[in-house]
């Protein structure tokens, strides 16, 4: 099961695969027609990765050079380079990009931490206790899964409106910390069905209670699980523009998804400078995330995905 | 197993023995409380509010019928779900054939698969965002990458806006879907993996070539994947708003050819505050999106194969 939901995992040197592949490999190999459709393929793929990445290295290129310099270049220049476009896009909207910033990096934060915790909790119920209603709460468990947001949004917002709470961090953070974004309970109960049940048996046997076998011998095992829920609450609260549009109504508390499209409001053609530059600034956090964390990010995907 | 076997086939698994009724709600409680106060509550209140007439600042008012009766009448509400129907139908199989194309191209064990999968995943990530939705705004409008591109070869006026002609500004939208197809890729390589090389070996053995072996292993295997790629990206796709928000600037135009059903939605109940209306809408959403998936469920049944 480890291996099911970790095909990446350096920790199977047992299966026939790669062996069967290197035979394989070996008896067919440099032919020269095999090698022209090798070649082929590598072109195909080249070019089909080159096409899908241009308009961002474009972006990147263009918010170094001089706002006027950006419209009828199309190819990447490497020349003018300036820092302009920063300069004057980190101020441009009356309050310093820093703020937005910072709001995004305490909403999530908030919704990383609420996650992990809320997530983690109701996957050990589910995965390892016997309980009334199990089959059904797990069942209500996925289908919130597919549940339109749409649906819950208006009566949450008059809500969250009554009690004052517009223009603040809580209707963002409260539902990940009550376990709201269900895929990642559903991603952690199929990490922890992977996990030895005779860990948790032995550890019963020695008076172990259910909260120290989840703390001191699963919650350890389980950090891979829990670096993809991070790393993908990470990027989808990042990203996240609906709910910010919808409860930061004042710049103050603008995050940064919200920033970036208050450009288009204040823009003139000789914005798109500025406004690119705060783009970069926007993406980069996300390409850390996943420079750093693509690993979990492609197993954790793999392990919800396949059947 | 994926979230969608397993709802269809809830672990048989008995329950008998000890229950730990009490340890289980202490570990289920914040989830719990999420369920009903985040989820349930919510649920039940805009059904309710569904039969209203809710402007907000004022108290609801029972109206019965009214709102549903309004929808169907209501030209925007058309146009929404078209605009939507399309988007739906055009970019997932899009966005899926390209996902599956590529994953069979990058087969086990190829030379820079890490390399091509990065890249091609990357766009997955960021495709949500403002920045490249704003991005596509330039790419496709006037004067932008790609009028420029296509007037050095006579083949567009650079001053065309891709982004400001009604016909054109959804497919601009669609591709922008299709650009994110790296997340669906990294689910299909995961399930290409799953597949036993010994099957290709013995087709190979009878002499079955590489296309014969795709559609007589690689597809009745992938199915599953297929199925749960398809569901996703159907429920997903319907409730899209960033790109259209920002691409059209909240409008949902040129002409409403951009009024994605979330968008009218977001409109009719934070625009104009009627919150009474959009919640009848967005439980039209329900049942549409509902119904596609029942759909999806019924047919799978003719083509999802289940090797064990």
């Amino acid at each position: 099961m480890t291996d099911l939901a970790y095909p990446d995992a350096p920790v199977t040197p047992a299966t026939p695969v790669p062996r069967g592949r290197r035979l394989k490999a070996r008896n067919q190999m440099d032919t020269p027609a095999r090698r022209a459709k090798s070649v082929l393929k590598h072109i195909v793929l080249v070019g089909a990765a080159l096409t899908m990445i241009y308009p961002l290295i474009w972006m990147v290129l263009s918010s170094f050079r001089p706002g006027e310099l950006i419209f009828r270049q199309p190819g990447l220049v490497f020349s003018d380079f300036t820092f302009a476009n920063y300069e004057h896009g980190w101020t441009a909207l009356g309050f310093s990009f820093d703020t937005f910033l910072i709001n995004s990096a305490i909403i999530v934060f908030g919704c990383v931490l609420g996650n992990v915790v809320s997530c983690s909790l109701a996957a050990y119920a589910f995965a390892r206790l016997k309980f009334s209603g199990r089959r059904l709460l797990f069942a209500m468990m996925l289908v919130t899964i597919m549940l339109p947001i749409h649906v819950l949004i208006v009566p949450q917002y008059i809500v969250f409106s009554k009690v004052g709470l517009i223009n603040t961090i809580w209707p963002i953070v409260l539902p990940k910390l009550l376990g709201t974004d269900a895929f990642f309970i559903f991603l952690m109960v199929q990490f922890i069905r992977g996990l030895p049940r005779e860990l948790d048996e032995a550890a019963l046997i020695d008076g172990c209670g259910h909260f120290r076998i989840f703390f001191s011998i699963l919650l350890p095992l389980m950090i891979p699980a829990i670096a993809t829920t991070a790393i993908f609450t990470f990027i989808w609260t990042w990203n996240d523009f609906f709910s910010s549009l919808i409860y930061l109504t004042k710049m103050e508390n603008y995050t940064v998804q919200l920033a970036v499209r208050a450009f288009m409001d204040s823009a003139g053609q000789s914005n798109w400078g500025a406004m690119f530059a705060m783009s970069v600034v926007s993406l980069v956090p996300i390409f850390l995330a996943f420079l750093f964390g693509q690993r979990f990010l492609v197993r954790g995907i793999a392990t919800t995905g396949i059947k | 197993m994926s979230a969608l076997n397993e709802l269809a086939n809830l672990r048989q698994v008995s329950d008998k023995g000890k229950k730990q009724n009490k340890t289980a709600f202490i570990f289920l409680a914040p989830w719990l409380a999420g369920l009903v106060l985040i989820t349930a509550a919510p649920l039940v209140a805009s059904l309710v509010l569904s039969f209203t007439d809710y402007p907000l600042l004022k108290a609801p008012t029972f109206n019965g019928l009214d709102n549903y009766i309004k929808i169907f009448s209501d030209k925007r509400f058309r146009k929404s779900l078209k605009v939507t129907l399309t988007y739906v139908l055009v970019s997932t199989p899009l966005q899926l054939a390209l996902a599956l194309a590529i994953a069979v191209l990058l087969n086990r064990g190829m030379k820079g698969l890490a390399f091509y999968r990065s890249i091609f995943y990357l766009p997955s990530l960021m495709g949500s965002s403002v920045a490249i939705a704003m991005l596509w705004r330039q790419v496709f409008g006037s004067q932008g990458l790609v009028s420029t591109v296509l007037a050095k070869f006579g083949l567009a006026d650079p001053a065309q806006s891709w982004i400001a002609d009604p016909k054109t500004s959804l497919v601009t939208i669609i591709l922008l879907h299709v650009w994110t197809f790296g997340s669906p890729m990294v689910i299909f390589l995961a399930g290409l993996r799953q597949i036993p090389m010994m099957y290709y070996e013995a087709a190979a053995v009878d002499g079955a070539n590489k296309w014969t072996q795709f559609w007589n292993i690689t597809m009745p295997l992938l199915t599953p994947v297929i199925f749960f790629n398809l569901v996703m990206q159907i429920i997903g796709a319907f409730q899209s708003f960033t790109q259209a928000f920002v691409v059209s600037n909240g409008t949902g135009g040129p002409v409403d050819s951009t009024l994605f059903y979330s968008l009218y939605v977001y409109q009719q109940g934070f625009v104009q505050f009627r919150m009474g209306y959009a919640s009848a809408l967005a439980w039209v959403l329900v049942v549409i999106v509902g119904a596609f998936t029942a759909v999806n469920f019924f047919f799978s049944k003719y083509w999802v194969f289940y090797d064990d």
